[in-house]
């Protein structure tokens, strides 16, 4: 299993030339989700990708290229914890969604990162809502484990994803149960197999044996979460399952756990918090969609931040590949319903780069941090509120996409030029 | 004598109907109309064309003074410390400074915002109820390309929790639409988002009946798969050019026998079809066209076919690409109803801008939100302040009084009751909401919601807040 294929200190030296830029972006509310707080008229200087100072009295450089953020506000990039960014061009065109693979023979051994196109159009129109990084998620078909997902950033460059082999996806609970036979019995039967059949590779595939649940594969992909070196996030909404999910984690230590869904979470949050096992769920969802989600609730988020669980925001009410775009407005309905303001714009920045194990690189505005910032023209969760300009690896991004131009092209109804000429 | 003029003029009952006044989908006067006639004419076969009356009775409402709120009157006006008197169920005044009457119930809105309640015109709620499950699948009778004779109301689950939801996001009236998978998808039905034990107390009085239509890849999709036509968009032309063809036909063979009837002639009246009753309707005027269709080109096909048969669209939804024909939409007098940022699920879907409902607006066409979501419907106040931002970004200047008309005024003028509700005037329903703050903020909420001057919502009371019977005794029972 590879690791990081492109660490971002990595990649930047590769592209250093073109990168070794120095901005300052000046005269902005600065949330650095660090424990300096909101610095009221911030700057923030970048240099070769990395933020290197954040503070009402920076020094700027002569050679800085200077952005008067002009009293808006500057954060971190935002980070979406669940998205199928590059994989989904157009859901319903099985030619142009590579996110989930109903006929292979193969399941854990799906790789994100072979399926991934960082020329998707999504990610310009995510990006220019402020979302710089993105955990890519496999979707589950007709296994109950639905492959190895990434983490990607949105600039579109060829190195966009820039970590392969970050998690394990797998869908338990009532679709997982549909999958693996046809029973909740039969979904962690097959999962305790799993387990053991990767903690046996290889040794237990030689000669003609296979495995009981995973071919050599699979096995092999699911090693390093067995060994707790990547984490397992599993899909459950049911309180039972969330606990089911837990004592599974427990007897098979050192494995990391990090739940997605969690309709039902806000019953289980006292175990969620002690056991440490973080939360990804969507803060919209509030209908008991189905029996496993009986439930749900918009006080959800805010129960689960009162009881000290980690908790991520995603979209999932949404898509995550269309409106993964939507992340601040999810946070913004969060804290309309209970949850302190800096803990909501934390669940869609810093906290899902702590799940995914690199918080001490994105998420925060602070030196030695990757130069993933943003500028807003207000409040990052308000609906009226845009992203301004957004740097990704320390250099500005082009604010347009495929939608930016085709809204530019119809803005003038009139006869003068036909509009496929008007570019 | 034209059919309207027969229609009111004889109201008689035979044995297989009674005569009606309308179309209408919630008229509950019209069973009151069967009256004695002379022989002759009760001879004459007339079907009855509302016989799923609304029962619907609003609650007691008092009397009641909202005083020195921010007011969106839902016609594009603002008033700033404004005061709204509810008497009767109806908005008696509105305007700066109102008297108290006596007895009154005085609601202090200082630093609040009053709207007339929210109304989408595409929702699922009832026909695909909350839990999802497979006995719930109830909102698409996929078995024929032509279901016109299917009724929505038939399918509504008024059990469905996600009444309440939307009623907590300030939703007073919606449209409760059958699927898009059928190019002719039944009849769609106007409800009041009250609590009730059936469908026919939420029927909206006097709404008109419509007919839910689809363009594009639903219907080929789903009838290519299985072999049969419609399997393109030709095909979906041709089905409603021949079914279209067929109810002109329908109507001309009803309205010779009653014309024919009311010589005194010795005339049978012509079979009857149920699902050409509807298209009647629509050919008559009296059921409004309601039809899904994404792209610009399908939609200007669709105008072309509306005018080959003689009727009228009322609104296209799911108009992704409206941005792209404003002005084909405001010549053809039809309304788009659009999504301020979906898209992208398939192919008719790809051209989806943020800007959609912005600039239809701008470019002089009736414009509006809806949700087709049971959880978009809870906060349509945002999805109208994304799409006003959005607007104003490139340039529109678009106010929030005007904007608010995207969630009121033009989504009752699609459903035909313009004259009841969808705006703040004196006269009209005390359909109102009142917000904690700005509605066009992410972080206000509704705290009280009025239905007929009742109030039917109080986020500060739990007495106050509906529980449909199948969350009673489940986990979070009462939660949001």
């Amino acid at each position: 299993m590879k690791r990081i294929i492109f660490s971002a200190l990595a990649s930047l030296a590769i592209t250093a030339p073109a990168m070794a830029q120095t901005h300052a972006i000046t005269n902005g509310r600065v949330v650095t989700n660090t424990s300096a707080g909101i610095i009221e008229n911030g700057t923030v200087l970048l240099r070769d990708g990395n933020i290197v100072a954040v503070g009402s009295d920076v020094a700027i450089p002569d050679d800085a290229s200077v952005h008067d953020a002009d009293g808006g506000w500057i954060t971190p990039g935002l980070f979406a914890s669940v998205t199928q960014l590059g994989l989904i061009e157009v859901a319903l065109e099985s030619s142009t969604s590579d996110s989930g693979a109903d006929d292979s023979n193969f399941s854990v051994a799906l790789d994100v990162a072979d399926s991934f196109n960082p020329s998707g159009t999504y990610l310009p129109t995510t990006r220019i809502e402020g979302v710089t990084r993105a955990a890519i998620f496999p979707s589950t078909g007709l296994n109950l484990f639905a492959g190895t997902g990434g983490l990607a950033n949105t600039s579109g460059a060829n190195n966009s994803l820039f970590a392969d082999g970050q998690f394990v996806f797998a869908q338990l609970g009532q679709s997982g149960a549909a999958t693996a036979g046809g029973s909740r019995a039969a979904a962690w039967a097959f999962l305790e197999a799993a387990f053991t059949d990767a903690r046996g590779y290889p040794g237990r595939y030689s000669g003609d044996h296979q495995g009981d649940a995973l071919d050599r594969y699979d096995a092999a992909a699911l090693l390093p979460v067995v060994r707790g070196q990547i984490p397992l996030v599993m899909y459950v909404d049911r309180a039972t399952d969330i606990r089911r999910a837990l004592r599974f984690a427990e007897e098979n230590a050192p494995v990391q756990l990090i739940i997605m869904g969690g309709a039902e979470a806000w019953m289980v949050a006292d175990e969620l918090a002690e056991a440490r096992v973080p939360v990804l769920i969507d803060p919209i969802r509030n209908l008991p969609s189905s029996f496993d989600s009986i439930g749900s609730t918009l006080e959800s988020p805010a129960r689960l931040h009162s009881a000290g669980v980690v908790v991520g925001y995603t979209t999932q009410s949404a898509d995550g590949y269309f409106n993964a775009r939507l992340l601040p407005q999810h946070a913004g309905n969060a804290v309309a319903h209970g949850v302190p303001w800096d803990a909501a714009f934390r669940a869609i920045t810093l906290t899902p780069a702590e799940i995914y194990g690199m918080g001490d690189q994105y998420g925060a505005l602070a030196n030695g941090y990757v130069g993933d910032v943003v500028v807003w023209d207000g409040d990052p969760l308000e609906v009226t509120t845009s992203a301004v300009s957004v740097f990704i690896d320390g250099e500005e991004t082009a604010m347009e996409s495929r939608q930016t131009r085709l809204a530019d092209r119809y803005r003038n109804i009139t006869d003068e030029q036909p509009f496929a000429y008007r570019r | 004598m034209t059919l309207e003029l027969l229609k009111r003029s004889v109201a008689l009952a035979s044995v297989l109907a009674l005569a009606a006044c309308s179309g209408s989908g919630g008229d509950n006067t019209s069973s009151d109309n069967a009256a004695s006639g002379d022989a002759d004419e009760t001879q004459i076969v007339r079907h009855d064309t509302n016989p799923y009356p609304s029962t619907y009775v609003p609650s007691p409402s008092g009397v009641t003074l909202i005083r020195g709120a921010t007011i969106f009157d839902g016609t594009g006006g603002r008033i700033d410390n404004g005061d709204l008197l509810v008497e009767d169920g109806r908005i008696a005044a509105i305007g700066q400074n109102l008297d108290s009457p006596d007895g009154a119930t005085i609601v202090d809105a200082t630093g609040r915002y009053l709207t007339p309640g929210i109304i989408d015109v595409h929702s699922h709620l009832g026909v695909y109820p909350s839990p999802g499950a497979s006995a719930h699948s109830d909102g698409n009778e996929a078995t024929s390309p032509v279901t016109a004779n299917v009724w929505a109301e038939h399918s509504v689950w008024p059990q469905d929790p996600g009444f309440e939801a939307a009623l907590a996001g300030g939703v007073t009236t919606m449209q409760i639409l059958p699927g898009s998978a059928n190019l002719f998808g039944g009849r769609g039905i106007t409800l009041r988002n009250v609590s009730a034990r059936t469908v026919q107390e939420m029927k909206f009085p006097g709404a008109p009946y419509s007919l839910k239509m689809a363009c594009g890849e639903n219907p080929s999709r789903v009838y290519g798969n299985r072999g049969q036509s419609p399997a393109t968009d030709m095909g979906n032309m041709a089905g409603y050019r021949a079914t279209w063809q067929e109810a002109s036909d329908y109507r001309d063979s009803w309205n010779e026998y009653w014309d024919a009837a009311e010589a005194g002639e010795d005339v049978s009246a012509p079979s009857r079809d149920l699902g050409m009753d509807t298209l009647m309707g629509v050919l008559d005027g009296d059921i409004l066209v309601n039809m899904h269709c994404y792209r610009a080109d399908q939609m200007a096909q669709i105008i072309d076919l509306s005018q080959e048969f003689g009727y009228q669209v009322t609104a296209f939804h799911h108009g992704v690409e409206a941005y792209k024909i404003p002005d084909l939409l405001e010549e053809a007098g039809i309304c788009a109803a659009v999504w301020a940022d979906w898209g992208g699920f398939k192919m008719e879907a790809y051209d989806s801008i943020r800007e959609n409902l912005a600039l239809t607006h701008a470019g002089g066409a009736c414009a509006l939100i809806h949700s087709d979501s049971d959880t978009g419907i809870q906060r349509l106040n945002q999805e109208i302040a994304k799409a006003m931002a959005d607007g104003n970004r490139m340039g529109l200047d678009i106010t929030e009084a005007e904007a608010w008309t995207w969630v009121s005024s033009n989504p009752a003028q699609v459903l035909g009751i313009l004259d009841e509700t969808g705006t703040l005037e004196a006269g009209k329903r005390a359909d109102l909401v009142l917000w904690s703050a700005n509605p066009f903020s992410v972080y206000s909420r509704a705290d009280n919601v009025w239905i007929d001057g009742a109030l039917t919502y109080d986020r500060n009371d739990e007495s106050m807040q509906p529980v449909r019977d199948f969350m009673l005794g489940q986990p979070g029972e009462g939660d949001q």
